[in-house]
């Protein structure tokens, strides 16, 4: 076992409001780690620490650590774009590039320096491939992005998080938006993918949850109350305040 | 918030509770019938064994959509499990009284009851056993069903003293083979019935803890 992700004693402040409250909770590698909790809780917010993308939330305040493989990602040497390329994201809404997909994929390889055409060629195709996309859009690659359906779209984005080769996946509900096919066919893209990444994922969905995640982590108002392997939060978890959300007896 | 989930919930637990009650009936009715060579009781409860083997089939039911309808975690789920998995002991058990009845009434011998000396405790504390590990179940009390599991120990030796008695009736009078034949078989049904009840404690640990015999299942 091998902790990807250590986040200790975690407190992040949007000016006065104390979003997340003394967060302790260690990502394990190649595992796939959940976040549940009612709207509002810190579950999102928490995800965003991991690649600091709350760095350009106005008067954020965080104190504690969050470090990758061992090292301080909040340290001032750290290079954001780096890090933003080892710790990738997709969001709830599918937000592919106004391009076509090809370019979709090889945008991050090109802002990361390559050039030639033939590794390109090759990056797009083995990322789409990786994220169960390529043999439907193998024919028209250059064809706009927006052109492809939801999950569709969806995939596209895991490709390229994909094509900048990260360690860690995270991803924000990303099968809120999505018919219940395409979730499925994502999920099943997920436990593939964690054979070779770690991947963080924040749902509303229970029945995700227990679907896919190895590990589960319940949030409420701005505490992890609860952290464990899913099987066991699900069938015996030791909070009251976790029993009573998953089995639905508050929102 | 889960009003309908509530209430499905709640009769699901009712309809255990009747079928605990039919099931402890019937045990009572048997001893009742058995004690008194009551053949018109005796074929009461094998009428009725109906009724239990049909609260059975409603409280899978129940259950089936319950798990289909519901998705039911964490407590709710062992709670669901549990109900389904009992139901299979405590039909068991209306059948053994049920089979126990189609004996005495086919007895012909007066005071059968007492005829093998161990078979009256016998009968007494496998009641006890059903009607404590029923309560056990329905009020999830831990230590109540520990104690009934270990009565089946006693359980057990009895049915072990009444082999021994029926192999010295039979011994003493080989013509008394049918009628000694009629009794193991009525301590097997109760020494079946101890089994039962212990099967029922052992899924309320399940339904507490998730383990049942020391293997955690969920």
């Amino acid at each position: 076992m091998s902790i990807k992700i250590q986040a200790k004693d975690l407190n992040l402040y949007y000016g006065e409001k104390h979003a997340l409250k003394n967060v302790n909770l260690d990502i394990e590698e190649n595992k796939i780690t959940a976040f549940i909790g009612p709207s509002g809780c810190g579950k999102s917010t928490f995800l965003k620490t991991l690649n600091r993308m709350n760095d350009y939330v106005k008067n954020i305040k965080i104190t504690g650590n969050v470090s990758l493989d061992e090292e301080d990602i909040y340290d001032s040497r750290v290079d954001t774009t780096i890090l933003r390329k080892k710790v990738g994201m997709v969001f709830q809404q599918p937000n592919p590039f106004p391009m076509s997909i090809y370019d979709n994929v090889a945008y991050g390889p090109r802002i990361h320096g390559i050039k030639n055409k033939k590794q390109l060629d090759e990056i797009v195709e083995k990322s789409l491939k990786a994220a169960a996309l390529y043999d439907e859009v193998a024919d028209r690659l250059h064809t706009s992005a927006l052109g492809l359906s939801g999950g569709q779209q969806q995939r596209l984005c895991i490709a390229r998080c994909l094509a900048v080769e990260p360690d860690v996946i995270l991803l924000d509900e990303p099968t809120s938006a999505l018919d219940p096919i395409s979730t499925l066919k994502i999920e099943e893209l997920l436990m593939e993918l964690k054979e070779k990444y770690t991947i963080a994922i924040v749902t509303h969905n229970m029945q995700q949850a227990s679907r896919i995640a190895d590990y589960t982590a319940f949030f409420l108002v701005g505490e992890m109350v609860e952290y464990g392997k899913t099987k066991d939060l699900f069938s015996l978890p030791k909070d009251k305040r976790t029993e009573d959300y998953i089995t639905g007896r508050f929102g | 918030m889960r009003r309908q989930f509530d209430e499905e919930l709640d009769k699901l637990n009712t309809d255990l509770t009747k079928m605990g009650h039919l099931v402890e009936v019937s045990i009572e009715n048997m001893i009742d019938a058995f004690k008194n060579q009551d053949k018109e009781l005796a074929k009461e409860i094998m009428t009725n064994d109906r009724l239990i083997n049909d609260m059975e089939r409603t409280i899978e039911s129940r259950s089936f959509n319950l798990i289909l309808r519901q998705q039911p975690i964490a407590s709710d789920l062992r709670n669901v499990t549990s109900a389904l998995k009992i139901v299979t002991d405590l039909e068991r058990i209306g059948d053994q009284a049920a089979d126990i009845a189609e004996i005495i009434v086919s007895f012909e011998e007066k005071h059968a009851y007492r005829t093998v000396e161990h078979i009256p405790t016998m009968a007494k504390k496998t009641k006890i056993m059903v009607h404590e590990a029923i309560e056990a179940f329905i009020k999830k009390d831990l230590s109540t069903a520990q104690m009934v599991i270990k009565m089946d120990d006693e359980i057990d030796e009895l049915f072990q003293e009444v082999k021994q008695e029926v192999v010295e009736i039979i011994k003493e009078n080989s013509e008394r083979i049918d009628f000694c034949m009629d009794f193991l078989m009525i301590a097997k049904y109760l020494e079946r019935v101890g089994d039962h009840a212990v099967n029922i404690c052992e899924w309320l640990e399940f339904n507490q803890t998730g383990i049942v015999n020391e293997q955690r299942l969920i």
